[in-house]
């Protein structure tokens, strides 16, 4: 009975450290930070400890604050559709690659996730800046006159962001695409269906499971996504972690911070876990 | 296995140039000797690799950042692989929202935590400290841990350990010499996978870390903000080279694919 007791206790034991590191370190932290957005605050008396829904109030009616979450909800969708319209014919020809090649092309493509985030923007912004390469290459091709504008606007925080996050992308098509049966493929053809024909109706339904769960991942990163759009989108084009930062660290309005935080969190929650829910009920037969 | 049509592999080289021009052109504008960026036309020159000497506070947050990475990264394998273990063998009740728990720094968003380190640090007084970074950093990088301990855990035929028990063996030689070796692999590229995202980590980083204690992506991304010279571009470039070197090391030792397309099974 001892022993039995204790055989049960075990998984406890074992779990029971991360356990206490994670209570102290993660809801409590977490739950602090949901207090503290619904307190007040004033130039001049800082924070006062007083419920009030002020600062939800506030985001909800200015439209500064609605422009900054729409601006970081456009951004998250367009980096998540090119991630897809890029990533998943790229896994799929490096899945047909022999071993070897696609070794080093891997090399190529996951390597940048192993590269700083800082450095990777850096190198964007030397390239996307008014002198830099790919405005003097379109300037020296005669495709434009001017240089055209990537620092400071979407269209850089966008392809910076893609760069960042499509290995996301490329793994989760990767991993789908290593489950499928070829042979289904070689009967598809030799039953007389064309090459179109067998990427929509055999490859993409047994992928897009992958694609969808890529999808989000991508789109979670993105959408809360901090050194890209501080470093290319500077002050002047804000997102939602942007906005958090600037509140906390050079407002200090640490109560509205906290408030943009939580709804980017609540925000992002509800669209992972929904989707998530979404994705697993319609393909239900590809997951097991 | 059908090749890839010409068309294919035109897009693939192109996509390839894509993921590697920003970090090409890091490297290439580092070597320029002029005072201000561009491309070192009159031919390279060390002159920005040797101004770094000059900013110790990027040797020092270079020293941090390492020092952070071991610490957290070893701190959370020790709690990654009892946790592991339990999960892996066990069934009880709350082993779904435990694990749920231990991968959620994976779900919330790091802006968030950040935030919410900074608060609770500053609560109880442990902001701008060095302990606070290695706290935070333990959290965010478990996961990782978790995930390749838990894939290798999975794998182990618990026969062995019986046979082990039987022959005599306590419990703590039968973890210290049948199952550790065991899940070994997956503690080893475990831990490296938690130190690379401690290392590389900014965004959670930049709320907490103070002048004082500050790593070097941190430090990076604030010499940034002010202003773009070649002298980032030499840091950037020093950190492509080393990382680079540790990727083409952990391909020979690992295989790339196993450490990061073997997470998504974990």
């Amino acid at each position: 009975m001892n022993r039995a007791l204790s055989q049960r206790a075990t998984p406890y034991w074992l779990t029971g450290p991360a356990l206490l590191v994670f209570l102290g370190l993660v809801v409590i932290p977490l739950a602090m930070t949901v207090l503290l957005s619904f307190y007040d605050w004033g130039q001049y008396k800082g924070i006062v400890p007083e419920f009030t829904l002020k600062n939800f109030h506030e985001i909800f009616t200015d439209s500064y604050f609605f422009e900054i979450f729409l601006r970081t909800f456009r951004i998250a969708v367009l980096v998540t559709l090119f991630c897809m319209l890029i990533g998943v014919p790229e896994a799929y020809i490096l899945n047909r690659m022999s071993p070897a090649w696609r070794g080093i092309c891997l090399l190529a493509i996951i390597g940048p996730l192993l590269v700083s985030v800082v450095a990777r923007t850096l190198g964007w912004a030397l390239l996307l800046g008014s002198t830099g390469l790919v405005n003097q290459g379109l300037m020296a091709a005669g495709l434009i006159r001017a240089p055209l504008e990537f620092m400071f606007t979407e269209t850089g925080v966008v392809v910076a962001l893609i760069h960042v996050l499509i290995p996301f992308m490329i793994l989760a098509v990767w991993a789908s695409l290593q489950r499928l049966d070829p042979q289904i493929e070689n009967a598809a053809l030799s039953l007389g269906a064309g090459r179109l024909t067998i990427w929509r109706r055999v490859i993409l339904p047994q992928i897009v499971p992958g694609m969808l769960s890529g999808g989000i991942i991508v789109f979670a990163l993105a959408a809360s996504a901090f050194a890209s759009p501080a470093i290319i989108g500077g002050r002047r084009l804000k997102v939602a972690s942007t906005l958090a930062y600037d509140e906390f660290l050079n407002t200090l309005n640490w109560p509205l911070g906290a408030a943009v935080a939580v709804l980017l969190l609540a925000a992002l929650v509800a669209i992972t876990v929904g989707s998530n829910r979404l994705i697993e009920r319609r393909y239900a037969q590809v997951f097991e | 296995m059908r090749k890839n049509s010409p068309l294919a592999l035109c897009f693939h080289a192109l996509f390839v140039i894509f993921m590697l021009a920003p970090l090409l052109i890091v490297c290439v504008v580092a070597f320029t000797p002029e005072g201000y960026l561009s491309l070192p036309t009159r031919g390279p020159s060390l002159r920005w690799f040797k101004a770094i000497f000059d900013y110790p506070e990027f040797i020092r947050a270079f020293r941090d950042s390492l020092w952070l990475a071991a610490l957290s990264s070893t701190v959370a394998i020790m709690l990654a692989v009892p946790a592991a273990l339990a999960i892996a063998r066990h069934r009880f009740p709350g082993r779904e929202a435990l694990t749920t728990l231990f991968m959620s720094p994976l779900m919330v968003p790091h802006v968030v935590l950040g935030i919410a380190f900074l608060r609770f640090f500053t609560q109880i007084g442990l902001s701008g400290t060095f302990l606070g970074l290695v706290l935070s950093h333990i959290i965010v990088v478990l996961p990782f841990a978790l995930r390749l301990v838990l894939a290798a855990s999975y794998g182990i035929d618990q026969r062995i350990e019986h046979a082990a028990i039987s022959l005599g063996a306590g419990h703590a030689t039968v973890f210290r010499r049948v199952t550790l070796p065991l899940i070994l692999p997956g503690v080893v590229s475990g831990w490296l996978l938690a130190a690379i995202n401690s290392f590389d980590e900014v965004t959670m980083t930049v709320f907490i870390a103070s002048p004082a204690t500050v790593t070097l992506p941190v430090r990076m991304f604030l010499y940034i903000q002010d202003n773009i010279d070649p002298l980032i571009a030499a840091v950037s470039a020093c950190l492509i080279a080393l990382t680079a070197g540790l990727l083409i090391a952990l391909d020979r030792l690992f295989g790339l694919d196993r450490l990061f397309v073997g997470t998504g099974k974990g």
